[in-house]
């Protein structure tokens, strides 16, 4: 069974009808006991970083997530569900889930034409393949609204990027878990292209053998 | 870098759809759900669902129209229309509905912004508002007053202030809707989009006038607009989303061309 983390973060119903619309059947649960066993997890994330952060800690979804992870089952994170996958948060200075290094920092950004959110179309670069981006051609476009951006410290976690002032990492990777900055249940036949990748995935990825672009040096912005 | 967007109007009444011409006649051009779809193929990138129902009784009949809409069309959908509180909002977020605009009774109550956006986050609160041109005066020194009720009552207003205040109430958006240009095909205010989009730090999406190609992109330049609103110019068949994103994609602008 497949199983949308609902950590009381928002409107997850957009989530459930994409995966629906490829065939993947999936439900809601907040119980720590239903994550461990389910075979495919989607942890999707509306709102800050510290309420969502306090709410998955005293539903004691923390650590059953951290355990469904290291069962290697496929996991995806998408938007704030992704960025809590970090160490560390800027975003009401929290800290959180520390499945890989890393940051989440604000967009400070110089131009005073660009805002913040950074909300609407982009496109993403795939800049390692991997199983669940397959598919993405050059120009194709998702949809996001977020403040921060994620900061791997480690390049080889990177999957993509995405140009707002400057690079920032948009697609992150660890072994069975991925996680995206932009929101694929809102990006039209690209994004429900990921969730059909994301049904087949077994949640084996050792990092790509080509790596196409140059990586992201880290420090986008 | 961020592309600029297409973003498709309906109007519904009692369910169905429904075009305006200055804000007055309505016409009803059929069922929202299968021209939603239709838009969301040819290669929409936001769509906007106006509720212009009258007798509240017949309110809910939008939420299904939205989860329908949500279940077939995989683009943020945004709806508006009669949004007096916090749970009209809840309800239509839960209903499928990414954003939430609020009008006429975030005029009244300025307050509904702050509520809102503290309910549903910011970036999904957008601030609607219909301008009319007046003489600048001392209570409108932008010379663009705010109305409310489907244009149809003045509020002594300032269109500007308003905006400002707006942004700082939480609004993650504004539609700048010009009643004066709405329904009659013959171009954008783009002196009024392009003053408060150079004010404002959110991002502005105009609305009224649109009836050619070359509209959009007048706005989306010199306008400074962020997206621009159509509705009849696509209602009709007269254009395609796709055909308008063609265009505007070779005029140079940044657009999203595949979907």
């Amino acid at each position: 069974m497949t199983l949308i983390l609902d950590y009381d973060a928002g409107n997850l119903g957009s989530v459930r009808r994409a995966c629906a619309e490829v065939g993947l059947a999936a439900e809601f649960s907040c119980d720590p006991s239903a994550i461990v066993q389910a075979e495919r997890i989607i942890f999707p994330g509306v709102g800050a970083a510290g309420s969502a952060m306090r709410s998955l800690r005293e539903r004691g979804l923390d650590d059953a997530l951290k355990a469904a992870i290291a069962s290697g089952i496929p996991v995806l994170g998408i938007c704030l569900g992704m960025q809590v996958s970090l160490d560390y948060s800027e975003e009401n200075d929290t800290q959180t889930l520390g499945l890989l290094g890393g940051r989440v920092q604000r967009f400070k950004l110089n131009q005073p034409e660009l805002k913040i959110p950074h909300m609407g179309w982009n496109e993403v670069r795939v800049t390692q393949a991997h199983p669940v981006l397959a598919g993405i051609e050059p120009g194709d476009e998702f949809y996001f609204v977020h403040g921060y951006y994620p900061n791997p410290t480690d390049v080889t976690h990177a999957l993509a990027v995405t140009t707002y002032e400057g690079d920032f990492t948009c697609a992150l990777g660890k072994a069975n878990y991925i996680g995206t900055q932009f929101h694929p249940e809102k990006s039209g036949r690209v994004g429900l292209r990921l969730f059909e990748n994301f049904a087949r995935w077994d949640g084996v990825w050792n990092g790509s053998q080509i790596s196409t672009q140059a990586q992201v040096d880290g420090n986008a912005q | 870098m961020l592309s600029k967007r297409v973003v498709a109007c309906l109007d519904v009444r009692d369910g169905h759809l429904a075009k305006s011409v200055k804000f007055v006649n309505t016409k009803n051009i059929g069922d929202p759900v299968e021209k939603a779809r239709e838009y969301y193929l040819d290669g929409l990138d936001e769509l906007v669902f106006y509720d212009i129902t009258a007798s509240s009784d017949k309110r809910n009949i939008m939420l299904d129209v939205v989860e329908a809409v949500a279940s077939q069309v995989f683009i943020p959908l945004s709806v508006g229309g009669g949004i007096r509180s916090v749970a009209d909002a809840t309800d239509l977020r839960l209903a499928g509905a990414e954003k939430i605009n609020v009008n006429s009774a975030a005029v009244t109550r300025p307050n509904l912004i702050n509520e809102c956006s503290e309910a549903v986050g910011d970036q999904n609160i957008v601030l609607s508002m219909d301008v009319k041109r007046v003489e600048a005066n001392a209570e409108q020194p932008s010379g663009f007053e705010i109305v409310i009720n489907g244009g149809r009552t003045p509020t002594g207003r300032d269109a500007l202030d308003w905006a400002l205040e707006g942004e700082k109430r939480g609004a993650g958006e504004l539609v700048v809707n010009s009643i004066d240009a709405d329904g009659t095909r013959d171009g954008y205010d783009t002196v009024l989009t392009a003053m408060i989009a150079e004010a404002v730090r959110i991002p502005v999406i105009a609305s009224g006038g649109a009836g050619l190609p070359e509209h959009l992109h007048e706005v989306l330049t010199q306008g400074k607009a962020d997206a621009a609103l159509v509705a009849s110019m696509v209602h009709y068949g007269d254009y395609q989303v796709s055909g308008l994103k063609q265009y505007l994609h070779e005029q140079g602008l940044k657009i999203r061309m595949s979907w």
